[in-house]
């Protein structure tokens, strides 16, 4: 992760715990576990007893064994795509109190559904504890046509919607969970540079 | 600059409503609508007690919505520095007193789901203008309010009789606390809670709610405390080359002012940041009485705020 002269840029501190919280909901992938280990580590075995993990990814079976074991005695929720990890966020959501403290450890879309979702449910996105693991790839919206496009790693990159050649920016919108994407060659037609690999 | 600019009012009444507790309504010297506020805003009062220039904030606790007159509740403290025992004796309907542009430092959280408002005797009159303000957005809220008694808590009737089961009053006098953690445990998702009081008070519901894991984001507190006294010193101003005396009961910036000094500041309570002022040199030990500066600033001593810190020597230079 570059530092960006845009602002809305975010920016993730790591992961730390909050002892005083009386329940913790982690959300991670797969590379957002070695996170959450290290989390683990820098509190006590209580900490990870208040804790349900939303493990969103797609695991083999070795892997979630492996997992589970790893992250224990935290409850883990195996959850096969980040978007089934969302929904089932928001669902605890939905009733949890004052006093549960969210995380989020993965891949910048993991980090962005998890934070979208917490703005929905009134959560002051500055205390969502976040730290960014594994690929650098982006969730965009096309500012034209405003459809989205899932993991991106390339830029620019062709809008699946509309077609355009977008120029993926900095900017960011935490209400849309999504980096803007403006087409690349509105001023001189067809000048498009080729894509680089930015966001592997 | 201090960007604040002044408007003179008029007390068109004064009501003591509790033990040491006196209410004024201020309206414009030529009866104009006042600037509109929020909920949990402020004015500065301008003193003239004696030979002593004073500014001290109050909390608006009218309603926001009424431009006709401002109003402010002071509580007669013992020992007072002069502010309150003016307020108290020398301010009568008819007196005519210079006031700032009202300020808000303890707005309520806009997005918040519900509201929690702890408050401790005088700490009340945030409150009303921002319960009064969020009654007619019809937001949910509720008061937990801590008087030593009904006869030293202002408006516990008032605020029962238009709140109903949403104000809470508990006495002291009859052994009544604040059931704070009771009161905090399994409000829902996007609660805040708000606190104003005395320093103690704030002290340990700030703490309550960090012990119940609710976030810094969610618990909002002021408190407005007098400049300490000390020992009185000399400010040197580095641009002008002016030496200027600050006597024992006084601040940097009443110093400064009565002297015609035209220095920053914004809420002179040590919260805000408007009036932090470089110090260039300093010839012994500064007490940083603010909230503002971080330890490490404090430790460092490149920066003093001037509306409540002093020095424990003889004389300060500042880059003004």
């Amino acid at each position: 992760m570059t530092a960006s002269t845009i602002k809305s840029r975010p920016i993730y501190p790591g992961l730390t715990p909050d002892l005083n919280a009386q329940h913790n909901i982690i959300v991670c992938d797969k590379a957002g576990t070695t996170a959450v280990s290290e989390l683990f580590s820098r509190a006590d075995i209580a900490f990870a007893e208040r804790t349900t993990i939303i493990l969103a990814d797609s695991l083999t079976d070795t892997e979630s064994k492996a997992l589970t074991r790893e992250l224990a005695p935290a409850a883990i929720e195996m959850q096969p795509t980040l978007a089934d990890g969302i929904a089932r966020l928001r669902q605890l959501l939905e009733t949890a109190p004052m006093g549960m403290r969210l995380y989020a450890a993965g891949t910048e879309p993991l980090i962005g559904l998890v934070v979208q979702a917490g703005i929905d449910f009134s959560i002051d996105h500055l205390s969502i504890r976040t730290e960014h693991r594994g690929s650098l790839k982006r969730r965009v919206q096309c500012v034209h046509c405003k459809g989205y496009i899932e993991d991106v790693t390339t830029n620019p990159v062709k809008c699946i919607r509309c077609g355009t050649i977008l120029l993926v920016r900095d900017h960011y919108s935490r209400r849309l969970a999504a980096f803007q994407g403006v087409c690349i060659d509105a001023e001189v037609p067809g000048d498009i540079p080729a894509a680089e690999a930015l966001y592997q | 600059m201090s960007g604040n600019s002044l408007r003179r009012v008029r007390v068109a009444e004064v009501e003591a409503v509790a033990n040491r507790i006196k209410r004024f309504r201020l309206v414009d010297i030529d009866n104009a609508p006042l600037s509109e506020f929020s909920g949990g805003s402020h004015i500065s009062v301008v003193m003239h007690a004696g030979s002593r220039l004073m500014r001290n904030p109050y909390s608006l606790m009218g309603s926001p919505k009424d431009t006709s007159s401002y109003q402010i509740s002071v509580l007669n403290v013992e020992p007072s520095r002069g502010g309150s025992k003016f307020m108290h004796e020398s301010v009568k309907v008819g007196s005519e007193l210079e006031i700032g542009q009202p300020l808000n430092l303890f707005p309520p959280a806009k997005l918040a789901k519900k509201h929690v408002f702890v408050a401790g005797g005088i700490g009340i009159t945030p409150f009303m203008a921002m319960m009064d303000e969020l009654d007619a957005l019809h937001a949910d809220f509720e008061l937990h309010y801590g008087v030593r008694s009904l006869k030293d808590g202002a408006y516990c009737k008032y605020l029962q009789s238009r709140y109903g089961s949403r104000v809470n009053v508990y006495r002291q006098d009859l052994g009544q606390l604040i059931p704070l953690k009771t009161v905090l445990r399994g409000q829902l998702l996007g609660t805040h809670m708000y606190v104003c009081g005395p320093k103690p008070m704030i002290d340990w519901a700030l703490q309550t709610a960090k012990l119940l894991g609710w976030p810094d984001e969610n618990v909002h507190s002021e408190q407005f405390s007098a400049p300490p006294p000390g020992k009185p010193f000399v400010v040197k101003l580095a641009r002008s080359g002016r030496e200027i005396v600050v006597s024992g009961h006084q601040s940097i910036l009443e110093a400064l002012e009565e002297n015609g000094v035209d220095a920053p500041f914004l809420c002179r309570g040590g919260a805000c940041g408007q009036c932090e002022t470089a110090v260039l040199s300093c010839d012994g030990f500064i007490e940083h009485n603010d909230h503002f500066l971080t330890e490490p600033e404090k430790a460092e001593g490149k920066k003093i705020m001037i509306c409540m810190s002093r020095i424990q020597s003889a004389s300060i230079t500042l880059d003004l």
